[in-house]
C-alpha cells in the first residue's frame, strides 16, 4: 500500500489524534529541507522518525516546536490549528522540544536549568515535585544538582536536556536525537526512561539515527530521506522490513 | 524599612515609600549643597552618567544583548526636550508660583525626551532584535550616527553650533530623583519575572525561546526601557549644560558608556553606578585641578580631554586582564546586604563555578 511516495506498511492501531502534521514544507532561504510531509501522532503514542543526515529530521522537528517558520503546511496539536506559533505559545499546551546537541543553559546548575524549563509555570510547589521526579528518574542529576551544566558529561547533560523538557509537563515530547554520542549503556537507560515517561501518559515523538533503538521502542515510524517521507508503519514491521535493515541497520 | 512593615503596607504603598523617603534625602542635600555651583554642575554630570549607565547595563548587561548607540537616543532625548522647553520658556501655569511651574515644564520636557527615545528605541529595536546574532550593535552604532549628522544638518536644531538658551532648570534634585527612579526600576526589573526571561536570554538565548520565553517581545521591552532612560538622562542634561551640540552625542559617548557597563561587571547594576561614578570624576576631577594650578592656561585642561579616551582603553583592558567579569561581575551590592534591607532575593545569579 503506497500514499504518494511513501509506502505505508502493516496497520496503525488507531488512537485519537494528538499531533497531526500536513504537507509541511521548510525552507531555509534556497535551500529546500522539507518537501510536504505528512504524519502524526496519537495520544499515549511514542512515533520514531528515523533517516540519514541531512534528510530533515531536525527541521521537522523544529518547524513543528515553533522554532522555525514552515513554508507550508498545517500543524494541529489536540485539534487545534498551531501553525507557525512560537514556543511560547506552544509550550503552554504541552508542547516540549529537547532539541538536538541538548541545548542546555551551559553556565546554569542543573538545578537551576529544570527550573528555567518549568518557566511558564506558577506552581512554585509542584515544580519543585516535578524536579524530585527527574532526580529519581536519573539518580545522578540529584548528586550533581548544584553542579554547573557544563561540567556534566554527555550523558548526563542529556539526561538533563530530558529533564528540562519533562519540567514543563509536557503531552507531547519532541526528542531529538537523546543517543547522540552516548555510549550503549547510557542510551539503554536512557530509552528505558523514556518507556517510562510514556508509561505516565507522556506521547514522544522521537528522531534518532539509531534505528534499531528507536523502533523498537516505538509504536509507529517514519523514515524520511531527503525531506520526503518514504515509508511508514509500526515499529516492529518497519524492523522486519528489508528496506530499512539494507538502509538504516546496514546489513 | 524593617520585613515587617512591608508586609503589612498595601502594595502601591510599598512602591511610593523608598521614592518618598529619596525625596526627603533629596531635598536635604539640595538645601545644603544647591547653592555649590560647581558641585551641582559636577554632582550633574555624575548622575547623567549614572542613569546612562544603569540603563544601558539593562539591555548589555541582563539581557546579554549588545548595543552601542545609547548617545543617539540621549541625543534625541536632549534635542526634543530642549525644544519643548524653548517653547514653553516664557510660559506659567496659571495659579502657581514661577519655581514649581518651572519644575513641572521640566517634567513635563524629561517626559517628551524620554519618549521620544523609548519610541525610537522601539523603531530601531523590534526590527534588529528579531533577529538572532549581533544585528543590533549595527543598527544602534547607524542609529546614533545618523541622529549626530541629522542635528548637524537642522537649523531649528542649532548644526553643528548647538542648540543654546534653554531654560537652566535642572537641579541636584532633579536629577538624583531621576537616578534613584532608574536604579529602582532596573532593581525591579532584575528582581521580577521579567528579569528571569532577561537572564535566561542572556544565558542562551535559542534555548530560552525553546523554554517558552517570548525572546523577542521580552528584548524589545527592555530595549525600550533603556532607551527611555537613555532619553531621560539627555533631557536632564540639556537642562543644565548651557549649550548642547552634537559633539557631545558622539560614538565616543556611547563607548564610555559601554565602558562604565563593562567595567562595573555587565547586569551588575551596582557595578554600573560605580563605574559611572569613578569614570566621571576622573576626568572631570583632573580638568578642574589642571584648570586650577594652570590658571588662565587651560591648555592642560584640554589636553585631559585629549587623553580621555586612551586612558578608559587602557584601563580596560588592564581590568579584563585582571578581573574580566568587570568590578561587580553581576552581583549587587545589596545582595550582601543584611536580609531586612533587601527585601527581594537575587533574580540575576552569577555562574555556578
Ligand atoms: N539553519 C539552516 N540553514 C540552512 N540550511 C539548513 C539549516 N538547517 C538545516 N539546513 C539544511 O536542511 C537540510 C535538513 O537538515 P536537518 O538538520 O533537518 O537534517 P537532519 O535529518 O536532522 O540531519 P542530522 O541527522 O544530520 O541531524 C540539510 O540539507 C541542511 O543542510
Ligand atoms: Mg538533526
Amino acid at each position: 500500500m503506497t500514499e504518494g511516495a511513501t509506502q505505508v506498511l502493516g496497520e496503525r492501531r488507531p488512537r485519537e489524534p494528538l499531533l497531526e502534521v500536513k504537507e509541511l514544507r521548510v525552507s531555509y532561504g534556497a535551500i529546500k529541507a522539507l518537501h510536504g510531509i505528512t504524519l502524526s501522532v496519537g495520544k499515549g503514542e511514542v512515533v520514531a522518525l528515523i533517516g540519514s543526515n541531512g534528510a530533515g529530521k531536525t527541521s521537522t522537528l523544529r518547524a513543528v516546536s515553533g522554532m522555525v517558520k514552515p513554508a507550508g503546511g498545517r500543524i494541529t496539536l489536540a485539534g487545534a490549528d498551531v501553525t507557525g506559533l512560537k514556543p511560547n505559545l506552544l509550550v503552554p499546551r504541552g508542547m516540549a522540544h529537547a532539541p538536538e546537541g541538548r541545548g542546555i543553559f551551559l553556565n546554569l546548575s542543573v538545578l537551576e536549568n529544570l527550573e528555567l524549563g518549568a518557566y511558564l509555570r506558577r506552581d512554585r510547589a509542584e515544580v519543585t515535585k516535578d524536579a524530585e521526579y527527574c532526580f529519581s528518574l536519573f539518580p545522578v542529576l540529584a548528586e550533581r544538582r548544584k553542579q554547573q551544566a557544563a561540567t556534566l558529561s554527555g550523558g548526563e547533560q542529556q539526561m538533563l536536556a530530558i529533564s528540562r523538557a519533562l519540567m514543563s509537563r509536557p503531552t507531547l515530547l519532541l526528542l531529538d536525537e537523546p543517543s547522540l554520542g552516548l555510549a550503549p549503556q547510557v542510551v539503554q537507560t536512557i530509552f528505558r526512561i523514556l518507556r517510562e515517561v510514556n508509561g505516565r501518559g507522556v506521547s514522544i515523538l522521537l528522531v534518532e539515527q539509531n534505528a534499531h533503538l528507536a523502533l523498537a521502542l516505538a509504536d509507529y515510524g517514519y523514515v524520511l530521506e531527503t525531506g520526503e517521507l518514504a515509508m511508514a508503519g509500526p515499529g516492529q514491521e518497519l524492523l522486519a522490513s528489508p528496506e530499512v535493515r539494507r538502509a538504516y541497520l546496514g546489513e | 524599612m524593617g520585613a515587617a512593615s512591608a508586609k503589612t503596607m498595601p502594595y502601591w504603598a510599598r512602591g511610593l515609600a523608598p521614592l518618598l523617603g529619596a525625596l526627603a534625602v533629596l531635598a536635604m542635600l539640595q538645601w545644603i549643597f544647591g547653592p555649590m555651583h560647581f558641585f551641582v554642575y559636577l554632582s550633574s554630570l555624575v548622575g547623567v552618567n549614572v542613569i546612562l549607565a544603569v540603563s544601558l547595563n539593562v539591555v548589555n548587561g541582563m539581557t546579554g544583548q549588545f548595543s552601542i548607540g545609547h548617545a543617539g537616543f540621549m541625543a534625541v532625548g536632549a534635542y526634543l526636550s530642549g525644544l519643548f522647553s524653548l517653547a514653553v520658556k516664557e510660559l506659567n501655569i496659571r495659579g502657581l508660583p514661577a519655581t514649581l511651574s518651572d519644575q513641572l515644564l521640566l517634567l513635563a520636557a524629561i517626559g517628551v525626551g524620554g519618549v521620544a527615545a523609548a519610541a525610537c528605541g522601539f523603531l530601531v529595536g523590534l526590527p534588529s532584535l528579531r533577529l538572532k546574532g549581533d544585528y543590533l550593535a549595527i543598527v544602534t552604532l547607524g542609529f546614533g550616527e545618523i541622529i549626530r549628522v541629522v542635528v548637524q544638518n537642522t537649523e531649528t536644531l542649532g548644526g553643528a553650533l548647538g542648540l543654546s538658551g534653554i531654560p537652566q532648570r535642572s537641579s541636584f534634585y532633579m536629577v538624583w530623583l531621576w537616578v534613584f527612579v532608574t536604579v529602582l526600576v532596573a532593581r525591579r526589573i532584575a528582581g521580577s519575572s521579567h528579569g528571569r526571561s532577561l537572564w535566561a536570554i542572556r544565558e542562551d538565548e535559542v534555548a530560552a525561546e525553546a523554554m517558552g520565553v517570548d525572546t523577542t517581545g521580552y528584548k524589545v521591552r527592555s530595549f525600550v526601557v533603556s532607551s527611555f532612560f537613555a532619553g531621560v538622562a539627555g533631557a536632564l542634561f540639556a537642562h543644565f549644560v548651557p549649550i548642547i551640540n552634537p559633539g557631545s552625542f558622539t560614538f565616543v559617548k556611547s563607548m564610555e558608556v559601554v565602558v562604565m557597563v563593562v567595567a562595573g561587571g555587565l547586569g551588575s547594576t551596582t557595578g554600573a553606578i560605580v563605574a559611572a561614578v569613578c569614570l566621571t570624576l576622573l576626568p572631570e576631577g583632573m580638568r578642574s585641578l589642571f584648570l586650577r594650578l594652570g590658571g588662565e592656561d587651560a591648555s592642560l585642561a584640554q589636553k585631559v580631554d585629549q587623553i580621555r579616551m586612551p586612558i578608559y582603553g587602557l584601563l580596560l583592558v588592564l581590568l579584563m586582564l585582571v578581573r574580566p567579569q568587570g568590578l561587580f561581575g553581576t552581583r549587587e551590592a545589596w545582595d550582601v546586604l543584611p536580609k531586612w534591607l533587601s527585601r527581594r532575593g537575587p533574580a540575576l545569579k552569577g555562574p555556578v563555578a
